[in-house]
């Protein structure tokens, strides 16, 4: 990917971040959102993150897509942790925990 | 209620913002790292970190221009993951609407995930705050977050270099996502919305111009809406 690419694509996406976060303050007195466009809204980002990681943990690109068995326990007990304790930096701990000791075990065994 | 000074507001917003500099610092680390790791050089990481300033989206469009997903595709999908800032708009449109317009598009830099959760317990907490009270506790908030995201972004990328392979930081990113996301699911709607996502994503994999998760999102935001009008009428009758 070229610098310019690059650049196109850091400061696109800097204006759009910008203009969502600015519009309603932006444009004040502006009638509400409709509901049914607010109740879409709040999933966005549970819409989006999960489709985004999941080929990530099924098919990682260091073992050149082939399923792997401590990325795939680690990503469950990340996602686990999280559900369980709402600790965003909980869940990373424990997951980066289980990734290291599945491959510290899968090493020994290979 | 007693009277707050704007000033007194401003540091009770300092003091709100100061317990998510633990998040926000690995994170801030961890998109330096991938950022050199992925090419980036120190300027491009660091705009991306003061212009996007968003983390969640910067990872995304990050791991597309690893994949060399098309500009088009990139943009539409880091932006889909801020959709949800149009949303901290509208809902602080009516406290901080009376603003000078500089202001508010000064609070429209800074209207992310924190800002705008900590405006949301306390807007309501003191409902009697004058706009300048609320705004001081607005920037109040990011003022210890924001320069932190930048300076951690820049201790990552000079440490990127030196970090070696048994590491495994290839799956850093993963878990970054993953540990955000199992707090978000809230409700059964999100639950069923995460869950189409995943399997769209996956049987959509092969789809070109990685279209395959922007339809995947977009079909998972209708179910999560859907499950919530079912539920609602659920609980109504």
């Amino acid at each position: 990917m070229s610098d310019a690419t690059i650049w196109t694509i850091i400061v696109a996406v800097g204006i759009g971040t910008f203009l969502l976060r600015f519009s309603f303050l932006g444009v004040l007195g502006a009638a509400r959102l409709p509901d049914w466009v607010l109740r879409h809204l709040r999933y966005t980002a549970v819409a989006v993150l999960p489709g985004l990681v999941a080929p990530l943990v099924l098919w990682p690109a260091a073992t050149g897509g082939t399923p792997d068995l401590p990325r795939f326990a680690a990503a469950v007990v990340t996602v686990g942790v999280g559900y369980l304790t709402r600790n965003v930096i909980g869940a990373m701990g424990a997951g980066a925990i289980t990734l290291y000791a599945v491959l510290w075990l899968t090493g020994l065994s290979g | 209620m007693a009277r707050t000074k704007p000033k007194n507001t401003y540091y009770l917003g300092l003091r709100d913002g100061l317990p998510f500099l633990l998040v926000t610092g690995p994170f801030g680390l961890l998109f330096g790292v991938v950022a050199a790791e992925a090419g980036l050089t120190t300027p491009q990481a660091l705009a991306f970190s003061t212009v996007v300033f968003a983390g969640a989206a910067q990872f995304a469009a990050l791991q597309l221009m690893v994949e060399n997903a098309p500009v088009l595709i990139i943009v539409a999908t880091a932006l889909a993951v801020n959709l949800r800032m149009a949303m901290y708009s509208a809902w602080l449109a009516p406290w901080l609407g009376a603003a000078p317009l500089w202001q508010r598009a000064l609070a429209g830099y800074l209207n992310v995930d924190q800002s705008f959760a900590c405006s949301a317990m306390r807007f309501e907490q003191y409902p009697d705050w004058t706009v300048s009270q609320r705004l001081g506790f607005f920037f109040g908030v990011v003022t210890p977050i924001a320069p932190f995201w930048v300076a951690m972004t820049a201790l990552g990328l000079w440490l990127g270099e030196g970090i070696p392979d048994w590491l495994a930081l290839d799956f850093a990113l993963p878990i970054c996502f993953l540990a955000m996301i199992g707090p978000m699911m809230r409700t059964l709607a999100h639950l069923a919305a995460a869950f189409t996502s995943v399997v769209l994503a996956l049987v959509l994999a092969g789809v070109p111009y990685n279209l395959g998760l922007l339809v995947a999102a977009l079909v998972a935001m209708m179910v999560g809406a859907q499950v919530e009008l079912w539920q609602a009428r659920r609980v109504q009758t």
